[in-house]
């Protein structure tokens, strides 16, 4: 048990060194901020809050769902300007990642969404980066690129409408789409 | 018996269609009148007696208003109403201050409607032009648009863009549950005919430059994807649907080639594709995005965003010799480009203190004047004669057009009765 946890943290380590590594052009921007990059801290800071094994709510409860059954958290969010996979998170990113492996023939779609700041076609843009952060994230994770695809949807389907940082929150989300 | 049914089918279809027209058109609200507005009064044209389905010169004056240009005289301060050019009498039109004056009548002719007008000088006092113009039965305001065109030609020597015509995209609902459609009307909302409807997004609508297709993006395959589809028959292609995004299409000047966003490779890029053979080619090759296309009127070189700096500005790729200009440095978030019709201003959404406005760049001197008075303005798009843009914004919790005169002095908006109205675009000149 304890070794499996340790194994798991490295590979959240791994994934989200590489998720940085790849992520050459910094966060994603809906509506754009000052655009300060922080690709260099990303990996290191949330990989050490990630090797309790769900420390989200969601993710907990996501972690312990059987292998043959799709697990049932399938949305998760993004900061304002990011598109960084947040600590609480990661497990449910692992349970994907897990459910994937045991289900070869499994395959899933990454909808990528973004708030409603900012232009159309641009959102699309940055909301396929969420998207792929994500993706990554699985692929480091060992799940097959084949399994995985990504559709952006940028501002077109809003979660929540309106114009607070609440609905701004909420919209801002990857969903796996099995 | 079965011609009757089919008849009477096509009838109900009609008459549907024609609900379906009331209920989705825009409806105009003057929100800022230029403070420079010529004063010019239209007088309400005579009638043989019978009451017509359109009110011509309510129709005119509303069209001189919308542009900015005029103030037209309310009908109550009009104490006199001449119908022709020989009745006028010039010192009364004066003392109510008014530069310019339309008269005109409409009579019943063989196939619809036979409207003459003429437009007088007042300090002049003489006849600038006068036509007599046939409109069909179902073509009173477009003959009325003609006639805002020849008006407007006459006073500011620019042409008329009443008689053209906008796309846009209505959507409601939110999430999983939404209905979108892709509309196009006259210019002034009226008109509104559904060119497609889907529960999946469809967005970034463009006009090929013969006023006849338009291109746009769909996602009725649950992946977007790039469609050209006649306006008049309905006839369409699917042209781009490869993986990841299919977006942004816009059209070269001379309508064979389509810029638009694939990312295909991996990051959004811009490419081009000849619409005859399909064959694409790359025009943006970076690891950041590259997005939103659109031609200078020349045709010689396209512009885009990129956030290839950090943030969306906005560049200039030349064909030729293929160099990359960036051409916004204003702010730290300028978008969605559109250039003048004489490629010597760009139009775009600026991030400012206030939210997302539309703005006008001036190529030459680099200056950066905002237009709009609204926080989340998007896909701004220019009137062929380059004096208003058209915008999506928001009003309470809707999505409305707006419209703004390329100096900034007037605006307009055209809300919708039901649902979000976004993604406007203008159409070429038509005729």
């Amino acid at each position: 048990m304890q070794l499996k946890s340790h194994a798991r943290t490295l590979a959240i380590a791994l994934s989200l060194a590489l998720i940085a590594g790849c992520s050459s052009t910094g966060g994603s921007r809906d509506g754009s901020m000052d655009g300060t990059r922080t690709d260099g801290g990303v990996g290191t800071g949330v990989a050490g809050s990630g090797q309790v094994g769900g420390t989200g709510v969601s993710g907990d409860r996501a972690g312990q769902q059987a292998d043959g059954r799709i697990p049932e958290v399938r949305t998760i969010y993004f900061d304002f300007d990011r598109d960084t996979i947040r600590p609480e998170f990661e497990s449910v990113l692992v349970a994907h990642a897990r459910y994937l492996r045991s289900n070869g023939n499994a395959r899933v779609v990454l909808q990528g969404h973004t708030d409603e700041r900012g232009t159309r076609e641009y959102n699309m843009a940055l909301g396929e980066r969420r998207a792929n952060s994500v993706k990554r994230f699985l692929e480091v994770q060992g799940v097959s690129p084949s399994q995985l695809e990504v559709v952006s949807y940028g501002e077109e389907r809003l979660a929540v409408r309106g114009n607070g940082e609440d609905a701004h929150a909420q919209n801002r989300r990857v969903v796996f789409a099995y | 018996m079965k011609a009757l049914m089919t008849t009477w089918l096509a009838a109900l279809l009609l008459m549907f269609g024609t609900l379906a027209h009331a209920q989705s058109d825009l409806t105009i609200e003057i929100t800022r009148g230029s403070d420079r507005a010529t004063p010019i009064a239209v007088v309400p044209f005579a009638t043989d007696g019978e009451s017509l389905p359109e009110d011509v010169a309510q129709i005119i004056s509303d069209d001189l208003e919308r542009s900015g240009f005029f103030a037209p005289l309310s009908r109550d301060a009009m104490y006199d109403r001449p119908s022709s050019g020989d009745e006028v009498r010039y010192g009364q039109w004066r003392a109510l201050d008014v530069r310019y004056l339309v008269v005109g009548n409409v009579s019943r002719g063989a196939d619809g409607y036979r409207i003459r007008y003429e437009l007088m000088d007042i300090s002049g006092q003489r006849r600038m032009i006068g036509e007599s113009v046939s409109a069909g039965s179902n073509e009173l305001r477009g003959g009325a648009h003609y006639i805002s065109d020849q008006i407007f030609e006459a006073i500011t020597g620019i042409r008329g863009a009443f008689s053209t015509r906008i796309a846009y995209v209505t959507a409601q609902g939110a999430d999983q549950d939404m209905q979108f459609a892709l509309y196009v009307a006259d210019a002034d909302g009226h008109n509104s005919q559904q060119v497609l409807s889907s529960r999946e997004p469809i967005l970034s609508p463009a006009w090929s430059p013969d006023g006849r297709k338009l291109a746009y993006v769909s996602f009725e395959t649950e992946r977007p994807a790039i469609y050209v589809q006649d306006v008049g028959t309905g006839q369409r292609a699917r042209l781009a649907s490869f993986d990841g995004i299919n977006g942004a299409p816009a059209w070269s000047p001379d309508g064979r080639r389509l810029a638009m966003t694939l990312s295909k490779d991996g990051q959004p890029e811009i490419y081009v594709m000849d619409v005859g053979s399909r064959n694409l080619e790359r025009i943006t090759n970076n690891s950041s995005i590259d997005t939103e296309p659109s031609w200078a009127p020349d045709g010689r070189s396209l512009i885009f965003t990129s956030d290839r700096s950090g943030g969306p500005q906005i560049y200039r790729y030349s064909f030729g010799g293929g160099q990359v200009e960036r051409l916004t440095f204003t702010g730290n978030y300028n978008a969605r480009g559109r250039l003048s019709p004489d490629g010597e201003a760009l139009f775009l959404i600026h991030r400012s203190s206030n939210g997302f406005q539309v703005a006008r760049q001036d190529l030459e001197s680099g200056r950066l004047v905002v237009l709009s008075d609204s926080r989340w303005d998007e896909s701004p798009s220019v009137a062929p004669n380059g004096t208003m843009v058209i915008f999506a914004t928001q009003q309470g919790n809707s999505g409305v057009l707006g419209a703004v005169s390329a100096d900034g002095r007037a605006s307009y908006r055209l809300p919708s009765a039901r649902g979000d109205v976004r993604e406007p675009a203008w159409s070429p000149f038509l005729n």
